[in-house]
């Protein structure tokens, strides 16, 4: 209960910043040097936490999708032979430097959001794509004989019984994707892309605390608020399956 | 003949990587270049074309994985000899300014041959002794490919060149960041996860303390450590002459060293808790005392979990260290940094493909390590 009294506290407290982050000034001033501004305003806050969350929501979404078409694939009969290479290419997405591969593809996307979807959408396909495929492969042997028994076709079990069974670990690897992007999202802004980190790197271009603490602290709070959000569904998922 | 699906897919990709600009020369580093096909890039460009067609077809059909394996590997080293020969062939005699840099095609090439040799590798299932050699061969050929002068007429090899000395130094910073974190966060996490696993109340507030230092984003936490530790230089006595300041390493280390707490706490609480309660009844009555039983029991039956964080831990750190680039904190996002300021992809590149090469060795040798000792723990 209290913990959900602070999640609340946490969000009223976000989106009054974001409406209006000047009422909030004072609680910025110990951190600045005279004649600095408390408060960025270059760019209106919401509009960047705005783009922010769009790039990361994309971001998601795409590996997501494509981390579920990957595993549902390789769980197939025809799609079999690409498990062993789907796995290498998921793992070693992960392992690359999510700062390095937005870099290298500047030259190719040019500046802008481009290169940080695609550092994103790399970094984010294995948790979801091993949770999924972990979600997909371990059920009980019970589980297929009874789909089977009842005469589900192949597309039938994946839909009713297979995916919704895999739902609450999808689930899971989704919000450790979500979080690690909001935080890496920030990088974008080297890059010319649209995010939050455009109010760190102005602080730290200008030696401003406030801006650099300003921006981390909206990012922060969010990611806490889709931690939480991805834990409840998480919780909700498996209590339809019988779980939890 | 039966067809190879993977195989397809890698020709496809090579198919591309032959049609496609194989090099590109630029007049100086920073104007835009043209790109020259392979069979325009080099002397024997046509003859290198249809070997890599043909090794490309040939994949196609199912035949043996070691076969796979060294035909990638020849055309691996075949296509990166050839950017260093396109690279000597193209650049006009004396000209000091002009810059050969790979294009597209020898990018396509090159990720066609690589998932070609990874797909390969694991069809081998090779062993851990196997997999352990291959790594050392591939680190070792890498060496002296570099070491040859095959390729140092490849742009980034000369941007290489005219800093050698600052390079060797932002390595050795890199190196100090990733590793120097890594440490710290063993020293502290592993002694504050061992007091949790005896004290639970503590767990869920310690957890989520941490939990939130996670999802600070690293670059707002580096720079927040710039003024705590202006400040702690100018306030605690000796601590400015003892090399503690807002600019260099350490606000960086300090941030790598915050983020690398969680996984370290949270995975030898796991570990420690995954040890059976026989195992550790048994261990009590044989008369252990408490620092025996961890030292004898708990942390041997525990090392593949801890390993585990040390492998994801090394991984993470190596790439958030190019950040510290950013702050003054050194490190190979130095070299990324500038040449995105310049425009400079070439100087990008000498930031980036070495950060990518010690994450990719880092996991792949950790990998090797935690299954070892997994293993070894199965057996005993």
């Amino acid at each position: 209960m209290t913990g959900r009294l602070l999640l609340a506290a946490a969000l009223l407290f976000l989106l009054a910043f974001l409406a209006s982050p000047h009422s909030f000034a004072g609680l910025f001033q110990p951190l600045i040097r005279p004649n600095q501004p408390a408060i960025y305003t270059q760019t209106p806050l919401w509009s960047l936490t705005l783009s922010h969350l769009t790039l990361v929501a994309l971001a998601v979404s795409a590996s997501t999708l494509v981390a579920l078409i990957l595993a549902v694939l390789v769980t197939r009969p025809a799609g079999r032979e690409f498990l062993p290479l789907a796995r290498t290419i998921t793992a070693v997405g992960q392992t690359l430097p999510p700062v390095a591969v937005l870099a290298l593809a500047v030259p190719v996307m040019g500046f802008g959001a481009g290169p940080t979807l695609v550092a994103l959408f790399l970094y984010g396909l294995l948790p979801v794509f091993e949770n999924a495929l972990a979600g997909l492969t371990r059920q009980p042997a019970q589980v297929a004989e009874a789909a089977r028994g009842m005469g589900l076709t192949a597309r039938q079990r994946l839909w009713q019984v297979d995916l919704p069974l895999a739902l609450p670990v999808i689930l899971t690897g989704m919000r450790l994707t979500a979080v690690i992007s909001l935080g890496t999202a920030t990088i974008g802004s080297t890059v010319a892309a649209r995010t939050l980190g455009e109010v760190i790197i102005a602080g730290l271009l200008s030696s401003n605390t406030a801006f650099v603490l300003q921006g981390g602290m909206v990012v922060g709070i969010i990611a806490i608020l889709i931690h939480q959000t991805f834990q409840t569904l998480e919780r909700m998922a498996a209590r339809r399956i019988g779980l939890g | 003949m039966r067809l190879d699906r993977p195989g397809l897919l890698f020709a496809l990709i090579g198919l591309a990587g032959l049609i496609l600009p194989f090099a590109e020369f630029k007049p100086n580093r920073i104007l835009a270049g043209e790109g020259a096909t392979l069979a325009a890039a080099l002397p024997l460009g046509v003859a290198l074309l249809f070997a890599l067609a043909a090794m490309f077809a040939m994949g196609v059909f199912r035949l043996p994985a070691i076969l796979r394996l060294t035909a990638a590997l020849a055309a691996l080293l075949a296509v990166l000899l050839a950017i260093g020969a396109a690279a000597r062939h193209l650049t006009p005699e004396g000209d000091t300014l002009a810059r050969v840099s790979p294009a597209s095609g020898f990018w396509l090439l090159l990720l066609a041959l690589v998932l070609m040799l990874a797909d390969a590798v694991a069809r081998l299932r090779p062993g851990l002794m196997l997999r352990g050699l291959l790594l050392a061969g591939a680190v070792a050929a890498a060496w002296f490919l570099l070491a040859s002068g095959a390729l140092d007429q490849v742009s980034t090899l000369r941007e290489y060149s005219v800093r050698r000395e600052v390079f060797l130094r932002e390595a050795r910073a890199h190196l100090l960041l990733a590793f120097g974190s890594l440490g710290l966060a063993l020293l502290v996490g592993l002694p504050i996860g061992m007091l949790l696993y005896g004290a639970r109340r503590l767990r869920g507030p310690v957890l989520s303390v941490l939990n939130i230092l996670q999802t600070i984003p690293s670059l707002a936490l580096f720079g927040i450590m710039i003024p705590i530790f202006s400040w702690i230089a100018a306030t605690v006595p000796g601590a400015a002459q003892a090399g503690v300041s807002g600019i260099g390493v350490f606000p960086a280390l300090v941030a790598l060293f915050l983020y690398s707490l969680l996984p370290v706490v949270s995975n030898t609480l796991t570990g420690l808790d995954g040890v059976s309660p026989s195992t550790r009844d048994a261990a009590m009555g044989l008369g252990l005392t408490r620092p025996q039983l961890l030292g004898w029991v708990l942390i041997p039956l525990a090392l593949p979990v801890l390993l585990a964080a040390v492998r994801i831990v090394l991984v993470q750190n190596i790439g958030l260290a190019v950040i510290a680039g950013l702050i003054g904190g050194g490190g190979f996002g130095t070299f990324v940094f500038q040449g995105l300021n310049q425009t400079a992809m070439d100087l990008v590149l000498l930031g980036a493909l070495p950060t990518i090469a010690l994450t990719l060795v880092a996991g792949i040798a950790m990998d090797l390590v935690v299954e070892g000792t997994a293993r070894r723990r199965q057996e005993a």
